[in-house]
């Protein structure tokens, strides 16, 4: 076995004290004279938040530290709540079960992986809970699920019960597999075309109607005075069954989708079927149809400006997001990547100069409303007594080019501290002497 | 009579790239009123900018306006050199997943035929939108295999490639291998795996490459003075390696790892290379050996992971400042066609992590120009350079600034882009609904 170069190990233990949670506070912290940015009530130019227990307690100013509370002195600082990704893909240990085009059974919820770096990515960008899916390899996909960043916890513990249940949707490119080669000896898969991509979902719909007006029957006539004596239950089908809780409206749909027609499309299907719809994802020519967005109340989560890498995001225009919300649509700027979730708050920011947003309004992108589109605004998404710690402070005003996030707490519990980050460089630098020519520590 | 005739015409085409497109009108552009940013040279807080047949005639706090001059009113707004994209692939790309639209990476390995300048899409989509931003050229590069091909400096506007070509071969790009298998993206950051090829190894074979190619120019000359000798069969590759190697064209040398950069600078010593390194995300564990070398770093896409994770999560926000510190010239780059327009959000990153806010200025301005030899035209306000000039309502590093007007070689820019004709376009569905 070869041996680990002591760089290499000094390099690992560097991470293992940066992953830890920096302090263990029992979810109690006081944050001082910073300004105050709490999204739905205004700003505070020096206000303090304390979080007792995990819960926000108090924001005001001049708030005396309870006894054994923490104080974190954020002088010239901005707090803010945590940024929240309305759509990625991190801490999961597969991501899509693209073998068949249908396939509602395969839940994100049963691979999350604790023990993505992705999550600490995450945590120096200030996200403290994502929304975490399947992938768009399927026109249905399967449930996704909503996580906090807490990481060092198992991954029960990261699960957000209070989320909405979303499943997952594609439509176009991704599902008509138009970037893959088939290879000798393979079919192509159905759908290859939008008119199937639609065909294949409004079939599915009607199976799962039909498969509950079976178990209907079949309950009613087991509730009946008399049941006949030669009942027999219907098959038990995975699939039909999530789907038949979207119809029942106990969960809704998350659907990917790029042009305008086809979004429009899955609107009827939505109609037709009477499934609540609470997002689409991506959606680059939503600028096209951001009316009948906003009249539907269907929000979009969208890329602030990744355009232009495949034919259906060639009309993705970076006004697409500013110009949707001014519509009152209710947008939210997501990642779709581990990268992207660390500047989440430089992509809002762009929607002030291409859809002339306030920085107000830009900072929800990423805080309050993607809280709405999961469900969560009641426990997240700004800075108000009664809901959760979840807290990001920023050097800068986190919509300048300039800023960079200095902490980011979860229910009152600190996941990331850069000056603690620096301080542990600075130690190990020490420790370890000078550096050698050749990059290695002597 | 006529030889004159021909020294003027030889004039033009020595000095056609330098000058600008627009014609010798003698018409007179004043920009009043502006902050003026020239970054060579100190900031006047409200001056006076006049272009005259596409250069700057003059700038400054008591600068007249002369009878008869097109006064452009610029209180409020701040004046700054166009932005100089250190690397990009404007106009080689168009939609990155559709084939037929991307040219910028040649298949086999060694590609120095392979020229940015003779595929660049000089009406692609791209470009309005990075010149809307305040860029005002870029850097084309070609990239792929172990020798990508020539890139070009152009300018970010004109109606023709050559047209817009300020540099038609800006350099010879060379890559030495990544430290990750691939970037960030779609399911995950860091990926796993260290250095995938030999970066020395990789450079030992250039070596061999290019003695072969000096070993032919010699063969090739002496046939050429020599009836006697037999003369060499052509040899494309060697032939395309010449001004490379007689330091005429630069050479751009992706490279990324620590070992790599320490193994890339005794090379470009010892191959005699007139050398700036792409990437180098592991720069700042080598900064002084760069320093001393005195060789300039173009930056990558800020828009990655670290390169390792133990370099620290931030390490490659850092990298710029630290290399700047130790004396190393930087200038960023978008990396990219799509995003091109990102520029100065790189070096507003880097400030975040450390960078002066001077030098990140330079970074996107006079380093690059100096880089690539053209800071004699471009990079700066200065009497005398080509009028590369934008007008901003802010700070132009800043996400929310707006960019107001754009020259390019004094000639005001069209500033509409695929974004505004879409957004116009989808705008009129606003009255037709009510």
């Amino acid at each position: 076995m070869r041996k680990p170069s002591l760089p290499r190990l000094l390099g690992l233990c560097l991470l293992a004290a940066a992953t830890l949670p920096a302090f263990a506070d029992g979810g109690n912290i006081l944050i001082k004279n910073a300004t105050v940015l709490t999204v739905t009530k205004g700003r505070i130019a020096k206000g303090d938040v304390l979080v007792l227990g995990g819960i926000i307690r108090q924001i005001g100013e001049n708030i005396a530290a309870p006894p054994g509370v923490r104080v974190v002195d954020a002088t010239g600082k901005f707090v803010l709540p945590g940024i929240i990704d309305s759509h990625t893909h991190i801490a999961l240990a597969g991501t899509n079960e693209g073998s068949e085009a249908i396939t509602p059974e395969a839940d994100v919820g049963t691979v999350i992986n604790a023990d993505d770096t992705s999550i600490l990515t995450a945590l120096s960008g200030g996200v403290t809970m994502a929304h975490t899916m399947h992938g768009s390899a399927n026109p249905i996909g399967g449930p996704n699920v909503v996580l906090k960043m807490k990481w060092g916890k198992p991954s029960e513990q990261l699960v957000v019960k209070e989320a909405l249940r979303t499943l997952k949707f594609a439509l176009g490119e991704n599902v008509k597999q138009s970037g893959r080669t088939v290879q000798p000896g393979q079919t192509q898969r159905y759908p290859a075309t939008r008119m199937g991509a639609n065909a294949i979902i409004r079939r599915e719909f009607e199976k799962a109607r039909n498969y509950m007006e079976q178990w209907d029957r079949y309950n009613k006539a087991v509730a009946s005075k008399n049941p006949p004596g030669n009942l027999v239950p219907p098959r038990k089908d995975l699939r039909m069954e999530v789907l038949a809780e979207v119809l029942r409206g106990d969960m809704v749909a998350r659907c990917h989708s790029y042009q305008a027609t086809e979004t429009l499309e899955f609107m009827e299907l939505a109609k037709e079927f009477g499934f609540k719809i609470a997002c689409f994802e991506h959606i680059w020519e939503g600028y096209k149809i951001a009316d009948e967005l906003a009249s539907a109340g269907i929000g979009i989560s969208v890329f602030a400006d990744s355009w232009a890498y495949k034919m259906e995001a060639a009309e993705g225009i970076a006004y697409d997001a500013g110009y949707c919300a001014k519509r009152g649509v209710l947008v939210s700027i997501n990642s779709d990547s581990g990268e992207r979730i660390r500047r989440l708050f430089n992509d809002a920011a762009k929607t002030m100069k291409f859809g002339g947003l306030t920085e107000e309004e830009a900072l929800k992108l990423v805080t309050i409303n993607p809280a709405i589109q999961l469900g969560v605004d009641k426990i997240v998404g700004s800075l108000e007594v009664g809901k959760q710690g979840d807290i990001a402070i920023f050097n800068e005003h986190p919509m300048s080019a300039y800023t960079r996030c200095d902490m980011t707490i979860i229910e009152g519990d600190v996941y990331f501290d850069r000056d603690l980050i620096l301080k542990e460089r600075e130690e190990a630098a020490k420790k370890a002497g000078p550096v050698r020519k050749d990059g290695g520590v002597s | 009579m006529k030889r004159r005739a021909l020294f003027i015409a030889f004039l033009a085409v020595i000095l056609a790239p330098f000058v600008s497109a627009q014609a010798k009108t003698g018409k007179v552009i004043a920009i009043t009123g502006a902050r003026i940013i020239p970054i060579v040279g100190e900031e006047i807080p409200k001056g006076t900018i006049l272009i005259k047949d596409g250069v700057i005639a003059d700038l400054g706090a008591d600068v007249a306006v002369p009878a008869g001059a097109e006064v452009v009113d610029a209180a409020g707004l701040q004046a700054y050199p166009g932005m100089i994209d250190g690397y990009s692939s404007l106009g080689l790309v168009e939609i990155s997943g559709v084939s037929a639209t991307v040219d910028n990476r040649e298949t086999g390995r060694i590609n120095p035929q392979a020229r940015a300048l003779e595929a660049i899409r000089y009406d692609s989509m791209h470009i309005p939108i990075a010149r809307s931003n305040g860029i005002t050229a870029a850097v084309v590069a070609p990239s792929g295999g172990l020798v990508s091909g020539v890139s070009c400096l152009l300018r970010l506007d004109g109606w023709t490639n050559r047209e817009m070509a300020v540099k038609t071969a800006a350099a010879m790009h060379i890559e030495l291998p990544g430290i990750r298998g691939g970037r960030g993206g779609f399911g995950g950051g860091r990926r796993a795996g260290q250095v995938q090829a030999d970066g020395p190894a990789l450079l030992a074979e250039l070596k061999e490459l290019f003695n072969s190619a000096r070993a032919y120019e010699k063969r090739r000359d002496a046939a050429v003075k020599s009836r006697l000798l037999a003369l060499p069969e052509y040899n494309e590759t060697y032939e395309c390696l010449l001004p490379l190697l007689k330091g005429e064209t630069p050479a751009m040398i992706s490279v990324h790892s620590e070992r790599d950069i320490r193994a890339a600078i005794p090379f470009v010593r010892d191959e005699k290379l007139k050398a700036v390194f792409y990437g180098a995300e592991q720069g700042f564990k080598a900064a002084e050996e760069l320093s001393k070398a005195a060789i300039p770093v173009i930056l990558g896409s800020l828009y990655d992971m670290p390169p390792v994770w133990e370099d620290g999560y931030d390490a490659i926000f850092c990298n710029p400042g630290l290399l700047a510190k130790a004396g190393v010239k930087i200038a960023f780059s978008s990396s990219s066609a799509s995003a091109a327009k990102d520029l100065p959000y790189h070096a507003a990153k880097a400030v975040a992590f450390g960078l002066d806010k001077k030098e990140a200025l330079k970074a996107v301005t006079i380093n690059a120009a100096e880089i690539f030899g053209v800071d004699k035209t471009m990079g700066s306000l200065e009497k005398g350079k080509a009028a590369n000039i934008v007008l901003a309502d802010n700070d132009i590093l800043e996400l929310r600034t707006n960019i107001v007007k754009v020259y390019i070689d004094g000639r005001e820019a069209d500033l509409s882009s695929r974004y505004t004709e879409l957004l116009d376009k989808f705008k009129k569905r606003e009255k037709e609904d009510k």
